[in-house]
């Protein structure tokens, strides 16, 4: 089956991101597809590149990072709510003349039209948070 | 592509920047061209009452952009009945006319759409 999901809670709010992490995880060992995860509301802060706890513990970003590398799976941050919160992509931050990179990798910053095309082109949106 | 598409709102105006970001996503979708509707559940029926003045406080008018929805062709909203008459609120209160729907029939409107957006 052909997933979307969505993500809105921030990684220290509630469990709702991790469980969302679990879920594709699974999806991918049985052989789904998941199209595209998408971040919004308060979720884009799972994509910050600086965030930094200590080491004993669950190292969520980084995790979402090496999701990416091992199954190529499209993690897209909404640029609108990504930006309110204070993420910036370098390019944007140029744009705006700010200078900042916040971007952790694996990520990639889009719009909204994304998910609405997610949600066009797979079989189930699920959404966590 | 063609998909019916029902937003579940569930809280009040001013939850944070919530309502305003759910709005974005509804706008999106009408601009896609897809069929949109709107089920109003629980708190979220106060993102319609009139009278909100929430310029006052440095807010944005989440009523006024909901009057914008039609001009996307969004115009099945749903309030569900319960909701209102638990916060002593009736159809009238609303700035929107809004079709009301009872709280058992809810999950069969539910079946009648491709994807459901909860928020």
């Amino acid at each position: 089956m052909k997933f979307a999901i969505q993500v809105n809670s921030s990684p220290y709010h509630c469990n709702a991101g991790h469980t969302a992490y679990l879920f594709i995880k699974a999806a991918l060992v049985q052989n789904h597809d998941i199209f595209r995860v998408f971040f919004y509301h308060d979720g884009i802060y799972h994509a910050f590149k600086h965030s930094t706890p200590p080491d004993d513990e669950q190292q969520l970003t980084t995790l979402w990072s090496k999701l990416a590398q091992q199954y190529q799976v499209d993690l897209v941050v909404c640029i609108s709510a990504a930006q309110r919160r204070g993420l910036l992509h370098a390019d944007e931050a140029n744009r705006q003349g700010k200078l900042d990179n916040d971007l952790a990798a694996g990520f990639r910053i889009s719009g909204l039209g994304q998910l609405v095309e997610a949600t066009l082109v797979t079989d189930r949106l699920i959404v966590f948070g | 592509m063609n998909k019916r598409y029902l937003f579940v709102l569930r809280k009040a105006a001013h939850s944070g920047l919530y309502a305003q970001e759910m709005l974005d996503i509804i706008l999106t979708t009408a601009a896609f061209d897809q069929a949109v509707s709107i089920l109003l559940l629980d708190d979220s029926v106060f993102q319609l009452k009139k009278y909100q003045y929430s310029e006052k406080h440095d807010m944005k008018d989440i009523a006024a952009i909901f009057s914008a929805l039609e001009i996307y062709d969004v115009k099945n909203i749903y309030a569900e009945n319960e909701s209102l008459q638990e916060r002593g609120l009736s159809a009238d209160d609303l700035c929107l006319p809004i079709q009301l729907i009872v709280r058992r029939d809810t999950p069969e409107l539910m079946q009648q759409f491709d994807v459901i957006f909860s928020g």
